[in-house]
């Protein structure tokens, strides 16, 4: 299915936030925003969910507190009881107190990488990667609003563009994707 | 956009904008290296081989070329890691705990820190792998199902909580920087223009985007990974103390230790991101982003801590009295007049007494002061686990076992060659990868830049 992308590219941060306001009132869905740095306050304009990572975070901690508890009970009181000067591991409880260092450094490395790793695949950003911007200018000082036809069948290309240029923009790039 | 008061001093100097942000942390890098980067790379690289050449000769030979001695069982190798460690808290704890507290002055020294960090992590995980002897075995200190039956790791010894604590520290900083440097990464890949550049750093940056969604999840992985970096930071050197304070050596037998270690820890690892920051943002023309009020903040922040040292030095004396134990008071006794009382006192002046000139204003603000101060502290620091490790064990119960410490050529040569390679790693950091957190800098700009801040329409209500 053939498509047409609009690139509308602004200088500021703050300008294209009003602008994304003022478009988004008129009924236009903004499908993307690339900017170089996070722009507080943009994503319940253009309807970007908060994330859940830290949900998973906290599930990987649970995952690594676990396994360090079966770990360190199988390897200290079931497998091999070590009697330190007369005082033999009975139970994973009384031993407890020695564990609690590892349970926690275990906790954490698992919340840490778990939720690192998923931050990775699900930004589709891995080593060697190609780029996602549209304008290499958008790392450095440009904001760049992507709105695809595709996703607003109740304005038209011309209606779209008196829109733009009614608000203002620095540069408007148009793509045929196919 | 966040305002701040109006006499907060600025972060950013000068009439920066977005563009010259990017500029200032990407030109060092673009642009050919100065002489001088070449002939400090140089003088660390020599340094280093000649450390990897003794640690090579220490391998082959076994750890009988340390000066230790049967009474003396552990002294530059274990005050070392101690060291190295210690100066690896600051980078983790400038950006995980002052991005806890919103400390926006974070932005312009986090990454060198962290970098800073991590280097002085890998020094000071060398010291317990070349203690082993048998460096190719390391993989012991793992729970690996092995040959040898049911015969697993002490999970009861604090050495062992100390390979857990260390490992995760590590891994955990080298993911929260690295996490960090992807945007960064990103805006050098597309400014490059050299075909190698641009291929080396698009793979560096992971494809990045910076698509809307992509930094809602990096805030919060930011904030999560700070979260859980925190009480890391705190535990790692809390259980780098109980390598000692779980002993019954007089000395190491002591509660007081967790707390006075992470104190002391956060004390040096601020020294030392001083003294190379001074030196950085001189060399590579970053005094708009890190200057005097960054300083002074980081002086104050060794002030802090200084003082938590300071107390906890002076508890320990009070309390080896008031316990009453003879051999605990002896320790500490022997610890200022015994034939280690240089020691003692050099730790003593260095630690206890230089942070408190920070209380001067005129003082905490003199970079050249700041600079002098840093050195003292990180010797300072170097002495305090001399002087707790040495002292504590050079008197045997057994007057008969009574010993001293000399430090063998291949102690000296281990040590300074770690030095040499934290350089080697640390210049080629500087030379490759961006020092300041660039894109996260962008983000205070308006809030907190001086052109912003004077501008009459900064107070105005929008």
């Amino acid at each position: 299915m053939s498509d047409k992308v609009l690139y509308v590219m602004y200088d500021d941060d703050e300008v294209l936030k009003h602008s994304a306001k003022k478009l988004v009132s008129k009924g236009v869905k903004i499908s993307e925003v690339f900017s170089p740095f996070p722009i507080h306050g943009i994503d319940p304009i253009i309807g970007v969910k908060n994330t859940r990572l830290g949900i998973m975070a906290f599930l990987y901690g649970l995952i690594g507190l676990t396994l360090a508890t079966i770990g360190m009970r199988y390897f200290m009181v079931v497998d091999w009881p070590m009697n330190i000067g007369g005082k033999p591991n009975f139970s994973y409880l009384e031993n407890m107190l020695a564990f609690v260092p590892i349970s926690f450094e275990f906790t954490v490395m698992c919340a840490a990488h778990g939720m690192a790793i998923t931050y990775l695949l699900r930004n589709k950003t891995l080593p060697g990667m190609p780029a996602q911007n549209p304008d290499p200018r958008t790392t450095d000082d440009k904001f760049v609003m992507e709105i695809r036809l595709s996703e607003n069948h109740s304005v038209t290309e011309a209606e779209l563009d008196s829109m733009l240029q009614e608000i203002g923009y620095l540069e408007l790039d148009k793509k045929e994707i196919k | 956009m966040q305002k701040e008061a109006a006499i907060r001093e600025p972060l950013i100097l000068g009439h920066k904008t977005y563009h010259d942000v990017t500029e200032d942390v990407c030109r060092p890098i673009e642009d050919k290296a100065p002489k001088m980067w070449y002939i400090l790379f140089g003088i660390a690289l020599v340094i280093g081989l000649y450390g990897v050449g003794s640690i090579m000769y220490l391998l082959g030979t076994g750890i009988g070329v340390w000066g230790l001695n049967k009474t003396i069982g552990w002294a530059w190798d274990i005050t070392n890691f101690v060291w190295w460690v210690g100066i690896g808290h600051a980078g983790t704890l400038i950006s995980a705990v002052l991005l806890l507290f919103r400390q926006k002055w974070r932005m312009a020294i986090n990454r060198s820190a962290e970098a800073m960090t991590i280097f002085a992590v890998f020094m000071a995980g060398t010291f317990p792998l070349i203690h082993m002897g048998r460096l190719w075995v390391g993989y012991w200190v793992m729970p690996i199902p092995n040959q040898f039956g049911s015969l697993w790791v002490n999970f009861n010894s604090p050495l062992l909580w100390d390979v857990f604590a260390i490992s995760t520290y590590l891994s955990v900083s080298l993911v929260f920087w690295y996490i960090g440097l992807i945007p960064d990464f990103a805006t050098i890949r597309d400014r490059a223009k050299k075909p190698l550049a641009k291929k080396m750093y698009s793979i560096l940056s992971f494809g990045w985007s910076g698509r809307a969604k992509h930094w809602n999840r990096f805030e919060l992985v930011s904030l999560v990974l700070a979260g859980l970096a925190t009480p890391l930071v705190f535990s790692v050197h809390s259980i780098v103390s109980f390598d000692f304070a779980t002993s019954v050596i007089p000395g190491w037998h002591t509660t007081i230790f967790p707390p006075y270690f992470v104190a002391g820890a956060v004390f040096s690892g601020f020294a030392m991101v001083q003294t190379l920051l001074l030196i950085m943002r001189k060399a590579m023309g970053l005094e708009a982003y890190i200057h005097t009020k960054h300083v002074e903040y980081m002086n104050i922040v060794i002030m802090v801590t200084g003082s938590i040292v300071g107390t906890a030095y002076i508890t320990e004396l009070f309390i080896s009295w008031y316990s009453g134990v003879e051999y605990e008071s002896y320790a500490f006794i022997n610890r200022a007049t015994g034939p280690y009382w240089w020691a003692y006192w050099s730790m003593m002046t260095c630690n206890v007494i230089s942070p408190q000139l920070m209380w001067i204003r005129r003082l905490r603000r003199s970079l050249l002061f700041t600079f002098f101060i840093s050195i003292v502290v990180n010797i300072g620091m170097w002495f305090e686990r001399y002087v707790i490790i040495v002292t504590s064990i050079h008197r045997d119960y057994i007057p008969a076992a009574w010993s001293m410490h000399f430090p063998s050529h291949i102690d000296i040569a281990v040590y300074l060659g770690t030095i040499g390679l934290f350089f080697v790693f640390f210049l080629l950091f500087a030379r490759y990868f961006p020092v300041l957190a660039l894109n996260e800098v962008k983000t205070i700009l308006k809030g907190s830049g001086q052109s912003y801040k004077e501008s009459p329409d900064y107070h105005k209500h929008h």
